[in-house]
């Protein structure tokens, strides 16, 4: 059963009743951002984006769709896994030291407007964060009790290829509530996905969906399917990564990276940190502190004798082949949601799509 | 209790091995980390330094590890005295599975520090001689200056396993072998099919040595991988050695799984 909404202003009003810090997309120095949003009102309506590998615009959009724009340079990665957050305190004592841990009341958020693409690479850090024998609490503490409200892509950009990984451009599951925008008419299609979704709509001005306006709804997230920008045949890859460590490739991309970490960042499922110890001047106190780090940083492979991987040809290809190769043995799927990021703040323009069809196609050279 | 947050310990005992490395006697001062088993590791904390993960050189009730002086966090903790109290998180990581290997020849080769983490296993199936076959150990070390827990090599020769050491450059008072540690492959006694064997030391050492015991018929080699850590618990990202996290898949693997690995330049 579907449902209509005239507008999120409602929608927005009820979550802050509720309780819930309201995160969504906003027009910040000429980028679409993800903030805490006021109100409805902070939304982007009526801009879209226009993305190009290396470049990143905003632009006017003819109607006043709020939702009309795929990826912007924040995934939700940073509200759920912090850049930089404080582990502990440590102080001495007359017979050694005491360690008192940070415990952080976390923020009860609702992310609004989750791109179906970005919905799984949540999924994806639940897993790694979460999943295994050790669980990162403060993570955890982060994550649960998120409300999600999905909104289906429509609009897809220029450097999208969600399609091709299985993950968009509509969303089946892993939401409160999901939302089709009918761009220009301020009315959305609303799919409940969970009890917390129902109880907060009911709190709502909505009505039934009629069922030709759910059949273009749909039809709009179907034909989204048929714009992608971009494409990476999933079929094959992780083979494809195993058996192209040694091409001649990787050269030719570490000619043009410059191992500064964007793409590390802007990722919504680059997990990796440091760990940071310090001190403060009298040496009394100390602190550990956690924050992101990137396996394009020379010192993350440094071992007593020198870094593993010192040149840019071996960093390239850690982050590639565990992106899409070994990511599966790690975690059990695909590290890469085809959401785009990486090629849009690439500040060379590097395009892991065309990096993988280079690779497909040395491989299917030298086993000819 | 998050898995970052260290447990005290108490060092009661320091013994130096060589003029950079010492074995720190450890104590809990309440409740103390889960059982170590042979092949696992720790991240040591050093008060207002850091951490480094390091491998644990004696389990049970007595707990022991040796730590060489090669960074700020490693010097810290390498002179800890008596006294000193430093933070440990695990045990982590998957252990050699000396345990699992009763009833085998078994073969230990260490390289300078790599001794270390094959300690425990040793002295666990010397505890327990009956149970397995014949015993080798193979240790390489670049000077007699730089050998470790040299006062226990004849002891452990008395309880029953042939020792064999070899270092890099002799001094005047030398009279053993003197050359690499894959020298020394044709001393061990095991029949290879029923022999297990447990390297670490420096990557190439342990690659040419698990080759050279191969080369021998040895079809059982496990490794002890190392990488730069930083959590020690999955989260880091940062030991990757292909499609393992050496921390929870490793540190010691079949040698065989990860040959190709190590092959490849800079993995």
């Amino acid at each position: 059963m579907a449902w209509i909404l005239d507008g999120v202003a409602g929608l927005h009003a009820a979550l802050v009743e509720a309780g819930y810090t309201v995160i969504g997309p906003t027009v910040r120095d000429r980028a679409i951002v993800l903030a805490e949003l006021e109100s409805a009102d902070d939304l982007p309506y009526g801009w879209g984006v226009t993305l190009e590998p290396g470049g990143y615009r905003i632009r006017r959009r003819a109607d006043s769709a709020a939702f009309a724009h795929s990826a912007g340079p924040q995934s939700w990665k940073p509200f759920l896994h912090r850049p930089r957050a404080k582990l502990w305190d440590a102080r001495r004592t007359d017979d050694g030291f005491e360690v008192a841990e940070t415990r952080e009341e976390a923020p009860r958020y609702a992310f609004l407007g989750v791109r179906p693409c970005d919905l799984r690479a949540i999924g994806i850090l639940d897993r790694v964060l979460t999943g295994d024998r050790y669980r990162d609490d403060a993570y955890a503490a982060r994550r649960d009790g998120v409300f999600i409200i999905v909104v289906n892509c429509t609009e897809p950009g220029e450097t999208c290829f969600c399609v091709s990984m299985g993950t968009g451009p509509g969303a089946d599951s892993g939401y409160d509530l999901a939302l089709t925008e009918f761009a220009g008419e301020g009315r959305f299609l609303v799919d409940v996905g969970t009890e917390a979704g129902a109880d907060l709509l009911a709190r709502i001005e909505h009505r039934p969906a009629d069922p030709v306006t759910e059949t273009r709804a749909r039809a709009e997230v179907d034909a989204a399917a048929g714009r992608m920008g971009r494409e990476m045949p999933a079929e094959g890859l992780r083979e494809l990564m195993a058996g192209s460590l040694e091409a001649a490739r990787w050269d030719d991309v570490a000619g043009r990276c410059l191992t500064c970490g964007n793409c590390t960042m802007v990722c919504p499922t680059c997990f990796c940190t440091t760990v940071e110890d310090v001190t403060d001047l009298t040496g009394e106190h100390a602190e550990r502190w956690q924050r992101w780090d990137s396996c394009f940083d020379l010192d993350f492979s440094h071992l007593q004798g020198g870094s593993v991987r010192t040149s840019t040809k071996s960093r390239y290809r850690q982050w590639l082949t565990h992106k899409l190769g070994t990511w599966h043995d790690q975690f059990g799927s695909s590290g890469c949601v085809g959401c785009g990021r990486c090629i849009v703040w690439c500040p060379v323009g590097i395009d892991l799509t065309e990096e993988v069809a280079a690779l497909r196609r040395e491989g299917e050279k030298s086993d000819g | 209790m998050t898995a970052m947050t260290p447990v005290p310990y108490r060092v009661t005992e320091r013994r130096e091995e060589t003029r950079d490395t010492a074995t720190l006697v450890l104590r809990p001062c309440g409740a103390p980390i889960p059982p170590v088993r042979p092949g696992q590791f720790t991240m040591m904390y050093a008060f207002g330094v850091g951490e480094a993960p390091i491998s644990v050189s004696r389990t049970g009730t007595v707990m022991e590890q040796t730590v060489r002086d090669v960074g700020a966090v490693s010097r810290a903790l390498a002179g800890s005295a008596p006294g000193r109290m430093i933070g440990l998180r695990g045990p982590y990581g998957a252990g050699w599975g000396v345990e699992d290997a009763v009833g085998r020849d078994l073969v230990f080769a260490g390289g300078g520090i790599g001794l270390a983490p094959l300690r425990p296993a040793l002295l666990y199936a010397l505890r327990r001689r009956a149970s397995y076959g014949a015993i080798t150990v193979l240790i390489g070390a670049r000077t007699p200056a730089d050998l470790v827990y040299r006062a226990e090599l004849d002891e452990w020769r008395e309880r029953g396993a042939r020792v064999e050491v070899t270092v890099d450059h002799a001094d005047d008072g030398w009279r053993g072998h003197v050359g690499l540690i894959t020298s020394l492959v044709n001393l061990v006694c095991a029949d290879p099919p029923n022999a297990t064997a447990f390297v670490c030391g420096p990557e190439i050492m342990m690659r040419f040595t698990a080759e050279a015991l191969e080369a021998k018929g040895l079809t059982d080699v496990r490794i002890s991988l190392e990488r730069n850590m930083r959590c020690g618990v999955g989260w880091c990202g940062h030991c990757q050695l292909g499609l393992r996290l050496v921390c929870r898949d490793g540190p010691v693997v079949p040698y065989r799984d990860v040959a190709s690995e190590l092959r490849v330049k800079e993995r």
